[in-house]
Parts: C-alpha cells; structure tokens; sequence
C-alpha cells in the first residue's frame, strides 16, 4: 500500500541532511526582524519564525539534533544493555537475580517520566538528553538479550566451548551474540523511532538542546504559541518527526518480517 | 493460589522498594551539587546550610535513605521547597485531575481501539483492515506534544468549538483525552485485531455459526468477549505509557495534575516534589499491573493454574 521504497527514502534524506546539514548553506540563527513569522519566500521556502529565522535551515537543525541523539542513544544503550542481559542470563545465579529485580524497577517507572525526571535534574543540553535517554533506554536491551541467551546457552555449541575452556566473555562475544543479534536489531529500530520521540518531547518541554541549536521539539513548542497567526511554523517540524517515525516503524516491521523474529517483546 | 498471590505481592514489594531507592538516587546523580543547582551561585552560604539541613543532605547517604524510606512508611514525602506545603498534601489536590484524564483517555483509547480492531479483523484484507491498521500505524507515529496542539489549532483556535486548556467541565477534557488516548487506542487496535483474529478460528465461534447466531452476535457475543482478556492486559501494562504521556499533555493544555506539577517542580528546581511526582506515579503503575494479575487469578483459574512467567 505504501510503496515500499518510501521508508528507505526518508530515512536516507533523514541521514543525509543531518550528516551534511553544517556544511550546507544554512542559516540558522539568521535573525531578520522584517520578515519575523513571514510565510513563504523565495529565500525560504517553510516561511519565517517568531524570530524571523528561515524555518528550511532550522528544520535540517533540527534533523542533525534529532539524528545525533537517536544514533547515540540506540548505541549506548544497545551495547549497555546487550552486555548487562547476556552476562546476567549467561552467569546466572546471583547476579541474574540481581539484574532482573533492576530491569523490574526499570520497567516500573514510565521511560519518558524517568528521562524528563533525570534530563530535568542533571539540566538542560543534548550530551544530558543522550545520558538520560540511554538510562532509560537501555532496559529493553537489556530483558531482549537476557532472554535470548537464557534460551540458547544450553546449546551443544556452547557447552562444547566451555568444555574447551574458552572464557566466558569470548563465548558470549562470539559465539551468543550473533545469534541473538536478528531480535536486537530490530529492537533497535523501533528503539530509533522511540529516541526521536522523546528527544523532541523533551526539548518541547525545554529540557533538551537549548537555544538557539534547534530541535524539532522546541520548534513545536515554539510554533504553539502563534499558532493562529503563523501554522507554518508548527507544521513542519512536526511532520518530518511523523515521517521518520512512521518510516522507522515500516522499516522494523519490514526487518522483523526478513529476519523472521517471531514476536517483538513488549 | 494463596503462593501465586503472595509471590505477586511479594515481587511487587521488591519493585517498590526499587523504584524508591531510584526516585530517592535521582537527586544524588546532579553532576555538583544539588543545593547550588537549586538556590544558584549567588545564595548565600547561611541559606544553604539551612536548606540542605532542612532537606537532611548534611547526613551521610546512607541514612538519608534510611529517613527517606522510614518517611515513606508513614506517607511523609517531604516538604516542598517552593510552596512550603507537605508534598503529600499538594499531591491530594492534584491527583484527581490526572485520575480523571487517565480513565477519560483509557474510555477514548478503548472506544476507537474496539470497533477498528474489529473491523480490521473481521474485513481482514480488505481495504478496510489497511484502513484501520494506517490509522493504527499513524497513531503510534503521531507524538502527543505535537497532535495536541494540532486539535487545539483546529478544533479550539478555528471552529471556537472546545476550550483550548484549563480544566472546566467535560469540554475541556476532550482534547487532552483524545490527546493522550490516541497512541494507547493505536497499540490496542493492534492487539484487538491479532486476539479477534485467533479466537475467531475456534471450534465454539464454528458452533456459535451453526445454531444460526447473526454474525454480529458471534462477533460481539462469542468473539470480542473472548478476545478481552490480553487487551485488558496490554491496558494495564500501557498505563505506565499513557501516565508518562499525561505529564507532557498536561503541559499541553494546562490540565492542573501531577504531570503538570511534576514540569513545573522541575523548573522550579523543586526537586523533593520532582520525586514525588515520579514516585506517585510509577507506584500507581505498579499497584494497578498487581491488581489485574490478582483479579485474574482470582476470575480465571488458567492463570494461577498455568506454568505463567
């Protein structure tokens, strides 16, 4: 129904405007007290803000914020989580009761509560938004791998590796890890989607990126206020967070279909 | 089933001694020091002293956790530092705002997630089921701090039909529940359609067909009311969503609850109340997913019968 290259293509301009988006010809943080919540001009083609910035070059801001925290935060808490869920399944024990009281505990408090909560009290900037998204983020990981190894560490493979007394940390790394790599990936694309969400909710409540950096989340914020006067500047960011969400959300479906993994844990 | 409802509980007491110990963590985690971040570099030392003694942070960690679970016992959440008032009594008056804006929001979530799940089971393939499964997908896509203010451009700045924030009458809780109910209504859709599609396969909807029941009967009669039972789950189990979600929508709309109080402790540095907002409401989570899990061990004997988790 929706064409099938049409994830792949905004996720495509998604990283490219974000990679390139400095060395483009943008500006910004133009401010121009003329053209202050002016629609669209030839010089910009999304109309003006309340400030008279072109919203075109804020919007490719906007991207790089948004592309920058979803990478990193997918990163830490992927390899965080990874290696905290399979240790604790393949050690078990103790340390296994240990992290599933935690992974509980984690799970107890509403990931964007607990982010708002941290990303309020260590104070706004995008490094604490990273911090703050990864602490929550990494719980999903974490239950995902603990799962998977609990499932595959009785296999004869690795029974034969620890007869052969390979250390535990390599029988993990090679020979657990890329059999549950299928499950993570996809886990970590629905991830990507969550991180773009909440990267914006947070600066919409001005806990993220400060000013005048742009975030999708402060250009709503922003735009909301003169809504009635200017739509313009409401619309945009707010559809280009719809987009890469909705494609993120295709694409995990789409991989979970190639790599077959059965069912995606809550 | 007493051991099934005693390991319940007894799990449960785990996560909320956790969660405690977490929400008490967060104001220790300040890179520097929390008194400076709140009173800023210009206070003088004498009202630092005294407001890091009134918080009890002179005390070595240790024992202020001590105090702060004691405290918890007896429902002492400290004192704000911004109104000067008991948490546990600022908490009292908002709490029922947010109540009210969950429950509205779970009635709106689970009106459209019924009949769309429904359909798309029942048409499922036809142009019908894409319909409903797009909306599905749009909704978990669309966030709320940008669909909210969205409804209030359309339905309050240019029909003038709704009130655009505040908390007066049934009105002005439309937008906020439709607001925060959409994502959970996309999520149940989901689940309505994959349970109605599975219990629509079993032998008693074939004998329910037979006896020459209308296919809205077997439907409402047969197949949704079987199907109940995970959606309701995935109700409680979302809840912890949709109550993260209240905080950014209250915001929104101004809806005086937890959430909103919750933003603005943050901004005020009032970071007692900050805690106490997170710790009501996950605790709320918690009692709620505990309270299902009884409830059905207590209705259906498969549960605490089965090897469950």
């Amino acid at each position: 129904m929706i064409s099938r290259y049409f994830p792949v293509i905004i996720m495509v301009l998604w990283a490219i405007f974000a990679l390139i988006g400095p060395w483009m010809a943008l500006s910004p943080d133009a401010v121009q007290l003329p053209k202050i919540l002016n629609g669209p001009d030839m010089n910009a083609l999304l109309g003006y803000d309340d400030l008279g910035r072109p919203i075109w070059d804020r919007l490719v801001m906007g991207a790089r914020t948004s592309f920058v925290v979803a990478m990193w935060v997918t990163f830490i808490s992927m390899t965080v989580g990874t290696f905290i869920g399979a240790s604790s399944a393949y050690f078990g024990g103790w340390v296994d009761l240990f992290i599933v009281r935690v992974i509980d505990v984690f799970l107890a408090v509403p990931g964007i509560l607990l982010a708002i909560a941290f990303a309020g009290i260590m104070g706004p900037g995008i490094e604490n938004v990273v911090i703050a998204l990864s602490i929550v983020g990494w719980v999903g990981f974490a239950r995902l791998a603990r799962a998977q190894v609990l499932a595959l560490k009785h296999r004869d493979h690795v029974q034969a590796a620890i007869s052969l007394g390979t250390p535990s940390f390599t029988i993990i790394r090679r020979h657990l890890l890329p059999l549950i790599s299928a499950p993570l990936i996809v886990e970590a694309t629905f991830s990507i989607a969550g991180v773009v969400i909440a990267e914006a909710g947070l600066s919409f409540l001005g806990l993220g990126v400060q000013p005048p950096d742009a975030s999708w989340g402060s250009m709503i914020r922003d735009g909301t206020a003169y809504m009635l006067v200017a739509p313009h500047m409401v619309l945009p960011p707010g559809i280009a967070m719809v987009l890469i969400v909705l494609s993120v959300n295709l694409l995990g479906d789409r991989l979970r279909d190639i790599l077959d993994v059965r069912s995606r844990p809550r | 089933m007493l051991n099934y409802l005693a390991s319940r509980i007894i799990s449960a007491l785990f996560v909320v001694l956790g969660v405690s110990c977490l929400v008490f963590l967060l104001i220790h985690l300040v890179p520097g020091d929390p008194i400076e971040m709140m009173l800023g570099e210009s206070a003088r030392p004498a009202d630092r002293e005294a407001l890091r003694a009134a918080l009890g942070l002179d005390l070595p960690v240790l024992t202020q956790l001590g105090h702060y679970l004691t405290g918890l016992l007896s429902f002492d959440l400290g004192q704000s530092i911004h109104y000067r008032l008991p948490i546990s009594e600022l908490l009292a008056q908002r709490i029922p705002a947010t109540a009210q804006l969950a429950v509205v929001s779970i009635l709106v979530a689970v009106c459209i997630a019924i009949p769309l799940g429904a359909i798309a089971a029942v048409k499922k393939g036809t142009r019908w089921d894409h319909i409903a499964m797009s909306f599905s997908l749009f909704g978990v896509s669309i966030p709320n701090f940008w669909m909210g203010p969205l409804l209030i451009m359309v339905f309050s700045l240019w029909m003038g039909l709704l009130p655009v924030s505040g908390n007066e009458g049934l009105s002005s809780m439309i937008l906020p529940a439709i607001t925060l109910g959409t994502s959970m209504a996309a999520i149940l859709a989901r689940m309505v359609r994959s349970t109605l599609l599975e219990v629509l396969n079993e032998d008693y909807i074939r004998t329910a067909r037979a006896k020459g029941l209308t296919e809205m009967q077997i439907i409402w009669r047969h197949g949704l009311r079987n199907a109940m039972l995970p959606v309701i789950t995935l109700v409680g189990l979302q809840l912890g969503t949709l109550l993260g979600g209240a905080v950014i929508t209250e915001t929104i709309f101004s809806w005086p609850g937890v959430g909103q109080l919750t933003i603005e402790a943050i901004k005020r540095r009032d970071y007692p109340v900050v805690q106490a907002c997170v710790l009501l409401i996950s605790l709320s989570y918690v009692a709620v997913n505990v309270l299902t899990d009884i409830v059905y061990a207590l209705i259906d004997p498969r549960i605490r019968l089965g090897d469950g988790e």
